[in-house]
């Protein structure tokens, strides 16, 4: 197949030490250094306050950088169809779902039953931004920035519009937290398309390939270490490339076996 | 849309191991639903249980993904020629060029609670569960990608009840962009605690085999399922004719109170096809036998088809089964195609004002050539399927 041929036309990106695009862009840079001291989450806008305190973490990290891609690229977040991806969802509430079914599964709460579906920060995406258009939510392991790439760029291609990729996931709580080690807050928001947006940031080809050993490009160390330890830092690359600028080639893997060449450049 | 081919397809539920199992149950009436007799302090409630998954090891060395989801999904494969069929598309594209799409809601969470319920005294894992790859979501997707052989696209779509049935639209998509040559799509979702005490919480949960679209029914009885369709762009079997996706944009569990996204999808669906409501001979309904969503479904379909359309929730015999629902309903709506055997409403015995002539008490026969099959899940999440008879 010939590559897609894409524009980003959004970003947005929050974690900890990178809270927002403008400062990570720098801070990834090398022209400013990360905060001393994390940020410790977000409050999304979207959101009313007396839910912005209450809302789970993931759904407060996707909806942030969500809103913050819709912004940069100046679309109504009703109009875009949505990816949202996430190696393990909400793992506060699948410790506090798996804990309560061990000790007193008949006093399970229903509003934290409802919000421990994989979908929940899409769903309250949709419900906030008052947007019809179909949503996905996604997981792929380690992976799943790639593979909600993908996704996000087949629908980009397929619906012949631009289309919102929304990747996070948060710290591990409780004993899940030895099995499924994920660390602090990360989301990163892109809003991929067929053409070139008012405020795009680059142009992208994006060419599939298969084989074994594929080694995924990697982001500078030191900005790598920024996000380490979150089971969505393999969007950092990509990342990177954008708040670099220039013209850069990297392999970003959605699959162990199926890498993702992407050829970038300015806008 | 192009109309696709289902070279391949198969089902495991409550009501039946394979197709010609699933297709007696339906046409006999016979239910998969029992007593719920799952877990420590089973909730008294009716279950949709597949016979045998604890008796049904993985390979050996699949042991790391051993766990009631993942058994399922392989109990799922052994029936219908499936596993062949798959090994033909490998051997016919290369295993480079076919992917997996898989829906699941929950995966292997069972796995998890488990380990939750059998902590050490330090407050870990036993050891026995003290691996990764079934605690996550992925956890069904990845074993399925490795035993089957696969190395296209391999991702897990988790929107609750939508899930296997937006596994079908993803896997088009694939084919249609060139990305691979053959899509294995399908649902798997188990019986875990999650997801019963989850729904009893927002008192969704029947005391009783579930009546779907009747005027007194009490709920929804949770089941489990692993559901497998094969697409190309070409090849004998029937067609997906296409697929509408929307969202209601309303509550996290509860749908919006006119239908707006079950009518989006609906309507999204039939565009993509070329086909109009009144082609439609029968719809498998969302239908799950929660009071809102057959109120609300039953009027949008009132609107949207003719008297003629055949339309029922097969519920009554599977329970629901979440995440697997929209593949295992999407292999019922692939049976009435091949044997227009049109399945009615089990359980039910009046049906609810809401519901116009369409929705039907009872089974009938017909020449069944277009039909259409629903998933509306929490989250909002709405996706509709058309399938069309082998030409």
């Amino acid at each position: 197949m010939k590559p897609m041929r894409l524009h980003v036309n959004g970003v947005a990106l929050w974690s900890g030490l990178l809270p927002g695009w403008d400062a990570a862009r720098r801070i990834l840079r090398g022209e400013a250094a990360a905060p001393a001291q994390p940020a410790t989450r977000p409050a999304p806008e979207l959101l009313p306050a007396n839910e912005r305190r209450r809302a789970p973490d993931t759904v407060s990290v996707a909806l942030e950088v969500a809103l913050a891609a819709c912004r940069h690229a100046e679309l109504p977040p009703a109009s875009l169809p949505s990816v949202f991806s996430s190696m393990h969802g909400d793992l506060a509430i699948t410790d506090y779902m798996c804990g309560t079914m061990a000790s007193s599964p008949l006093l399970v709460s229903p509003t934290r039953f409802h919000n421990s579906v994989h979908n929940a920060a899409a769903g309250y995406w949709t419900i906030a931004a008052e947007c019809t258009r179909p949503y996905t939510a996604l997981s792929a392991g380690e992976l799943s920035f790639g593979a909600g790439l993908l996704e996000c760029c087949v629908q980009a291609v397929s619906g012949d519009e631009d289309v919102l990729l929304v990747a996070y996931d948060i710290d591990a709580r409780g004993p899940l937290a030895a099995v499924a080690g994920s660390k602090h807050l990360l989301g990163a928001g892109l809003i991929v398309g067929p053409r070139r947006g008012t405020h795009a940031l680059a142009q992208f080809d994006l060419q599939p390939e298969t084989g074994d050993g594929l080694v995924a490009s990697t982001a500078q160390a030191g900005n790598a270490a920024l996000v380490a330890g979150n089971s969505t830092e393999s969007c950092l690359p990509f990342m990177e490339a954008l708040a670099l600028g220039g013209s850069r080639e990297l392999l970003c893997l959605a699959t162990p076996q199926l890498g993702l060449r992407i050829r970038m450049r300015d806008a | 849309m192009p109309p696709l081919s289902i070279t391949a397809f198969t089902a495991t539920c409550a009501a039946g191991l394979g197709r010609a199992a699933l297709l007696e149950a339906l046409s006999t009436g016979r239910t998969g639903l029992r007593t719920n007799d799952f877990g420590r302090s089973p909730l008294p409630t009716f279950i949709g249980r597949v016979t045998g998954v604890e008796d049904a090891p993985l390979p050996p060395q699949f042991h790391d993904y051993e766990c009631r989801n993942n058994r399922l999904a392989w109990l799922g494969l052994a029936h219908d020629g499936f596993l062949q069929a798959v090994a033909r598309a490998r051997a016919r594209y290369g295993a480079d060029r076919v992917a997996l799409v898989l829906g699941t809601s929950t995966s292997s969470i069972g796995a998890t609670e488990e380990a939750y319920s059998r902590l050490t005294p330090a407050g870990e894992f036993p050891e026995d569960l003290r691996y990764q790859a079934v605690h996550t979501p992925h956890s069904t997707g990845e074993f399925l990608q490795r035993s089957l052989g696969l190395r296209n696209v391999a991702v897990t779509v988790a929107t609750a009840c939508s899930s296997s049935a937006k596994a079908f639209a993803q896997g088009a998509r694939l084919l249609q962009l060139g990305i691979a040559d053959a899509v294995v799509v399908g649902g798997v979702d188990s019986l875990c605690d999650s997801v019963l005490f989850g729904f009893n919480s927002l008192q969704l949960i029947s005391a009783e085999p579930c009546r779907p679209f009747d005027a007194a029914r009490s709920g929804i009885n949770i089941g489990e399922a692993a559901a497998f369709a094969l697409l190309e762009r070409e090849g004998a079997g029937p067609r997906l004719l296409g697929h509408g996706e929307s969202s209601d944009a309303h509550h996290m569990s509860t749908p919006h109170p006119s239908g707006r996204g079950a009518r989006l999808a609906m309507t999204e669906a039939l565009t993509r096809a070329g086909v109009a409501a009144s082609d439609v001979d029968y719809i498998n309904l969302h239908g799950t036998a929660s009071l809102k969503n057959d109120e609300i479904e039953a009027q949008a379909v009132a609107e949207f088809f003719p008297a003629h359309t055949h339309a029922s929730s097969t519920k009554g015999w599977t329970g629901h089964t979440l995440g697997a629902a929209g593949a295992l309903e999407a292999v019922i709506t692939l049976l009435t195609l091949e044997s227009g055997v049109r399945p009615g409403n089990l359980n039910s015995r009046n049906l609810d004002a809401a519901c116009g002539p369409q929705i039907r008490l009872g089974n009938d026969r017909g020449l069944v050539r277009v039909a259409m099959s629903n998933s509306f899940g929490f989250g909002g999440s709405n996706c509709v399927l058309l399938f069309a008879a082998a030409p």
